[in-house]
């Protein structure tokens, strides 16, 4: 029952924060859906047991990830209006119809699916749980994000500095 | 009523068309760049479902990768924006064709 609960506020939660995000005019607004969508997220994974992934979607994504979003939206201005009018007429009809049939194609998968589901709920993803198997199975994929994210940060500080020298 | 796992699948699939929506009918390159890291969450909602439902934790590891991955691409891909925009003064991607043949 609480279950039930949580999953219609913050599903909903979630669905409005995409919504807004998606329809929203001022991207600052859109950024705030956002942030909402990854609350509610954060929210329905603590009640699947994933305590950590909660933990660090809220850590990086609403926190990291969206400020440097929030701090780029200011950067680039948000007063200029966007430009709606297609270039190619026929892009927003089939892209809602396409949307449509992909969620309906979607629905209709999950529906049918056979995901044998054996020990249900028995999963609690606490950090010691996560450790055991990021330090063991996972070690290298692991130490192959660290040099990924060495690289995003080199590049990012590349791409940064280029134009400062190019003004110059 | 239960809520399994699959009301989960469902709601994430919901969310992953929403941002494929925003994604094809926005052009603003921030609120398409958004929309992507919705799909990404949307995605990351699923791998927490099915390891609920397998019960393997392997799928919350997923999850931790690809937000790692999101992150990455999240800093490469804004700071382009950034280069972009100080040199076109302007965040829609309509305006970006100068590469084109």
């Amino acid at each position: 029952m609480t279950e039930l609960v949580l999953f219609v506020l913050f599903g909903i939660g979630a669905l409005a924060g995409a919504i807004m995000m998606v329809i929203s005019r001022n991207p600052v607004y859109s950024a705030l859906g956002l942030i909402a969508a990854m609350f509610s997220i954060a929210v329905l994974y603590v009640v699947n047991g994933a305590h950590f992934v909660a933990a660090v979607q809220i850590i990086v994504y609403a926190g990291a990830v969206m400020t440097l979003f929030l701090f780029v939206i200011m950067l680039i201005g948000v007063d200029q209006p966007e430009d709606t009018s297609e270039q190619l007429p026929i892009q927003r009809p089939a892209a809602l119809a396409l949307g449509a049939l992909l969620l309906v194609g979607f629905l209709i998968v999950i529906g049918a699916g056979t995901l044998a589901g054996s020990d249900e709920g028995s999963v609690v993803g606490t950090v010691e749980a996560i450790a055991d198997e990021l330090f063991t199975n996972w070690l290298l994929p692991f130490e192959v994000t660290t040099l990924l994210l060495v690289i995003a940060s080199v590049g990012a500080i590349v791409l940064a500095q280029f134009k400062l020298r190019d003004r110059r | 009523m239960i809520v399994t796992p699959v009301w989960y699948m469902m709601l994430a699939a919901a969310l992953f068309v929403i941002g494929a929506g925003g994604l094809l009918l926005r052009r603003n390159a921030l609120i398409m760049f958004m929309s992507i890291e919705l799909m990404l969450n949307a995605v990351n909602l699923t791998f927490v479902a099915a390891a609920r439902q397998l019960g393997d934790i392997n799928g919350q590891v997923s999850v931790f990768f690809v937000m790692v991955v999101a992150a990455a691409e999240v800093v490469v891909g804004l700071a382009i924006m950034v280069a972009v925009f100080r040199r076109r003064a302007s965040a829609s991607i309509d305006e970006l064709a100068e590469l084109r043949g």
